[in-house]
């Protein structure tokens, strides 16, 4: 594995500035792993012209300083056709090489698409299937749902060692970036859009993770533990958290979705089966139009909106003001 | 949609909208309070005192005659450098505060800056030093140097670019005016949605009305030098015979065209869902959060090389001048700049490449941001092989210069690395990406702006700036930089991002420490910075100078410094690319008589008016005062109509007053032999 190597390289002087934990570039995760791989190949090909020319500004400033009079004077010399042309065509290069790399990078590294392999020359198992995380970020807290295990939790998430996990993110409210710099990197979580993003962790351990986009007064304290866990040690948790028990309904939601900061860890044994489509859709409470049946009866022209079950169009609270702007919100 | 005003008779609401006693912060009892309070007295202190010192020195009619009015570019200039200066003070006031929350919130301690209070202050960080640091520095120093160096007597449309000062003055006013009556967004630097659409009170108001007065100012700047630079160049200086500060000036007003309206529509549609319950950027109702991300990034982004582009003509200047050549590869400079142009327009999704778009889309943002560093790298190598088998005077501004070179080129180096999509997945948001962005704009902009001060300084006032105090200056930024930034380079790569005002993890806490030391350091820069003016105007006598005093190589040199009020008795004819330089190679001599009388606009209070007026209207829809608004509104256009019946806008400078002025100017080349 060449960028091992080069990964060494590049850790040795930053190791003098006192051994500090650079997580992304030595991360825990396959897919972080992927994208620090392409930022350091990247930055070594672009270093292959930017360090040439910092010695070169320094060579010239130093050896055409005024007072060196040994140093040719060609006062009128202004233009090289050669010169210009490799002035041109040496950043060409370099862009040419690190596109081609970023380009395959942006593809192979698309959050979108589904993991193949855990590890470098490790594929999915074709028997394995994703842990399907649903993420909803809250002010000022995330919320996981695990709709395989019927368990969600606040500010906790963990996820087995070396299984692939897809989360499906959306937001209650503000605009956050749900990122866990070990795991993978980082995707916008937006209110009423899903986002997805796609990762494996392969070491035990605990990692942080947090809201990377400023979303108001709380934001500071937007933190949760990720626990890479043995498969053992998973099913553990997933009990832990049905033991602990609890219910998240829609009362207990209206609960959860008020700004707090600094928010607790905290488990659910179930859940409200269709929760988190209410909340992608924006229609957790009783009487709002899920954004999805309102698409849908944007295709059949505006005047199906009036067959929608329980309102016409006529009657719509388009001003009643939005559950989603509470008075307190970034106060 | 409106907020409810307060409960009270509905007088006192009519007439001072939801401001009330309580909506001034500083008479809250709390750390918040007490800080604001003190500034308010620092503020109001210096301010008296300059008023009473203006007073005393009977200068008020000097000051409304010759300055507030004028039509001058060259005075216009010099406000906007004065604007964009004391408005440095109050963005690094914020940065210095910022890094100090940092350097202390670990663990239990809190800091001394509560979220609340946080967040404005980096919200007021970015705005400022973009719109009224680097963009007042940037009009200034093109107002001043382009219309002398296409040897033209002013700007197109003098009347307009002194209406375009005050309303980018009276913008700064009213985000000065948030720090104490009412408080200030926080949103950010480019106010994002739901934070500016949620936030209560005047705070985000303030915001886009400050935005929109100023926004508006350069508009019609960008819009005045367009036209100065194609119709009043001096006969025969072809567009590729401009020098290269004219062609980056021009490039850099054509950005501003095609780009402010976004900036100006954007915020409107903003106010609209603030003031009148629209639903552009809500998240329901068929708004989208989105669409306001990307179409403030459409002006965001080329407003990055509206700032830079003009710099790159500044070391273009400078490189020959102090090399003693003609600038290395003119037509590839000019091709390079008009390439960034074009491309600036194509990169803005670089900023949110982690908001969910496809892996495709991603990639074509990706190559066109890189495609970007091609000839910005050209005009690097250009500037290097200016330099080679040149004879290099180390003056201050060629310090600055070589200080930029240096510390834009790995700006550069890292603004690559945030391109690669896959690496801006990890770095976005991250403190990563401010070390980069402050490497490309301090090392970029900042220090470009010092090196065109010290340059062009002698040509505006007559003499030099003190040598030991410009060399300081730069040694204190320069160090003081890369001491504030390297720490966030490497906490970036720790996973550590941005706007946090509080952290958990102990071990983060002396990178932060360092960092503080950095803007500490920047502080002693600024502040030799006021000294260097301070100690060079009080021996300006011994530091006087005549017309060329670096051995310039285009026609700002050519006339007296500082230039008349007419800036050339004669307009020169170009022969050549640098004009000046081929004048004086052909023994150029200055004519000493046979001088015509110069006609000349006519100074007018119309902008200053019209200026104050809209400030007035602003701060009445920021407070909700309907009728200030609307009576100041009606004011804009009432004095706008007036103006237009204004026959007496222009007159002649009589030829014995040329006469006059040309022989009292001050010529001397030699600096020793010159005196004021």
């Amino acid at each position: 594995m060449p960028a091992k190597r080069l990964r060494g390289l590049l850790l040795l002087p930053l190791l003098l500035l006192g051994g500090c934990n650079l997580v992304l570039l030595a991360p825990s995760g396959d897919m972080a792993r992927q994208q620090s791989d392409i930022m350091i190949i990247t930055t070594i090909i672009i270093a292959l012209i930017i360090v040439p020319v910092l010695v070169a500004i320094a060579i010239i400033a130093w050896r055409y300083r005024a007072s060196n009079k040994h140093a040719r004077y060609d006062p009128h010399w202004d233009h090289s056709p050669q010169l210009e042309l490799v002035v041109w065509a040496v950043p060409l290069v370099i862009i040419i090489a690190v596109g081609a790399v970023s380009w395959i990078g942006t593809h192979q590294t698309d959050p979108y698409r589904a993991i193949d392999r855990i590890a470098p020359g490790q594929p999915v198992a074709a028997d394995v299937k994703p842990l399907e995380v649903n993420v909803v970020s809250l002010q000022w807290k995330w919320l996981f749902f695990y709709p395989q295990y019927g368990i969600a939790t606040v500010n906790e998430l963990a996820a087995p060692v070396d299984r692939p996990i897809r989360f499906q993110l959306t937001s209650d409210t503000m605009m956050d970036s749900f990122f866990i710099p070990a795991l993978v990197g980082q995707v916008y979580a937006m209110p009423g859009m899903q986002t997805i993003l796609h990762g494996v962790i392969n070491k035990p351990g605990e990692y942080k993770g947090f809201s990377a986009n400023y979303s108001g007064l709380g934001f500071t304290d937007m933190r949760f533990t990720f626990h890479g866990l043995d498969t053992q040690d998973f099913d553990a948790w997933v009990a832990k958290v049905r033991a602990a028990g609890g219910d998240l309904d829609t009362a207990t939601y209206d609960q959860l979705r008020k700004p707090t900061r600094d928010a607790p860890v905290h488990y659910y044994a179930r859940f409200e089966p269709d929760l988190y489509t209410r909340i992608l859709n924006l229609c957790v409470d009783p009487g709002q139009i899920c954004l999805s049946e309102m698409m849908a009866a944007g295709t059949h022209g505006g005047g199906a909106m009036r067959d929608m079950h329980g309102h016409d169009a006529m009657s719509m609270p388009m001003d009643a003001p939005t559950p989603t702007a509470p008075a307190a919100a970034t106060h | 949609m409106l907020e409810a005003m307060p409960h009270r008779a509905a007088i006192w609401n009519f007439l001072f909208g939801r401001l009330t006693i309580d909506s001034l912060p500083f008479l809250d009892n709390n750390a918040e309070g007490r800080i604001l309070l003190v500034t308010l007295v620092v503020v109001v202190v210096i301010g008296v005192a300059i008023l009473a010192a203006v007073t005393k020195y009977r200068k008020w009619g000097y000051l409304w005659r010759d300055w507030f009015t004028t039509v001058d570019h060259k005075k216009l200039g010099i406000m906007y450098m004065i604007l964009g200066t004391v408005m440095l003070l109050r963005g690094f006031s914020d940065a210095i505060m910022m890094r100090a929350q940092q350097a202390v919130a670990f663990g239990p301690e809190m800091g001394y800056l509560p979220p609340q209070h946080y967040d404005q202050i980096f919200t007021a960080h970015g705005s400022i030093m973009i719109f009224f640091v680097a963009m007042a520095y940037i009009v200034g120093l093109m107002n001043y140097v382009m219309p002398l160096q296409i040897g033209s007597r002013d700007v197109a449309f003098p009347f307009l670019n002194n209406m375009s000062f005050w309303f980018t003055f009276w913008g700064a006013i009213l985000f000065m005016v948030s720090l104490f009556v009412g408080d200030f967004s926080t949103a950010g630097w480019l106010g994002y949605p739901p934070v500016s659409e949620l936030q209560q009170g005047p705070g985000v108001d303030y915001y886009i009305w400050g935005l929109q007065l100023s926004g508006v100012g350069t508009l019609l700047s960008g819009v005045n030098f367009v036209v100065t630079i194609v119709k009043m160049r001096a006969p025969g200086m072809t567009m590729m015979k401009m020098p290269v500060f004219t062609w980056t000036s021009l490039c850099t007003s054509g950005l501003i065209i095609a780009t402010f309206p976004v900036l100006t529509a954007t915020l409107l549609l903003l106010s609209l869902d603030r003031y009148l319950g629209m639903h552009f950027f809500t998240s329901d109702f068929g708004g989208n959060v989105m669409m306001y991300i990307n179409l403030i990034w459409v002006w965001g982004h080329p407003e990055v090389y509206i700032l830079v582009l003009p710099i790159f003509g500044v070391y273009s200047e400078i490189v020959p001048t102090f090399s003693g050549k003609p600038l290395f590869g003119y037509s590839s400079m000019v091709y390079a700049t008009c390439a960034i142009m074009i491309l600036s327009y194509l990169v803005w999704l670089h900023h949110f490449f982690t908001m969910g778009s496809g892996a495709d889309v991603n990639s074509f943002f990706s190559l066109t941001t890189m495609m970007i560093s091609i000839p910005t790298g050209v005009k690097i190598f250009n500037w290097l092989f200016t330099m080679y088998r040149g004879r290099v005077r180390y003056t201050v501004p060629m310090l600055w210069t070589l200080g930029a070179l240096f510390t834009f080129t790995i700006g550069g180096m890292t603004g690559v690395m945030l391109s690669v999509t896959p690496a801006d997945f990890l770095l976005h948001n991250s403190l990563f990406l401010i070390a980069h962005f402050h490497n490309v704009i301090i090392g970029g902009v900042v220090f470009g702006v010092f090196a065109a001060v010290n340059y062009w300084f002698p040509k505006a006032f007559g003499f030099k700036l003190d040598e030991f105090w410009g060399k300081a200056t730069f040694w204190f930024w320069l160090v003081g930089f890369w001491v504030a930034f390297t720490p966030l380079y490497i906490l970036g790569l720790m996973g550590v991002t941005r706007r946090l005002s509080h952290f958990e993890d102990p071990s983060l806490q002396p990178y932060f420490i360092v960092a503080a030391f950095g803007s500490f350091l920047i502080a002693l820069g600024i502040l030799s910075f006021i000294i260097q003016i301070y100690v060079s105007i009080l021996r300006r006598r011994q530091y006087a100078v005549g017309g060329d005093p670096w051995d310039g190589r285009t026609l700002e040199w050519s006339t007296t410094s500082p230039p008349p009020e007419y800036n050339f008795a004669f307009i020169p004819i170009v022969h050549e690319r640098d004009a000046w330089t081929d004048m004086k190679a052909h023994g150029y001599e200055r004519p000493q008589a046979g001088f015509n009388a110069i006609h000349m606009p006519k100074n007018t209070a119309t902008g200053v008016v019209i200026g104050a007026l809209s400030f007035a209207c602003c701060f009445g829809l920021v407070w909700y005062i309907w009728w200030l608004a609307a009576l100041s509104l009606v004011g804009i256009i009432a004095v706008a109509i007036a103006h237009t019946f204004n026959y007496h806008q222009d007159h002649h400078i009589p030829a014995d007053e040329v006469h006059r002025s040309e022989q009292a100017g001050n010529w001397q080349t030699d600096a020793e032999g010159a005196s004021a």
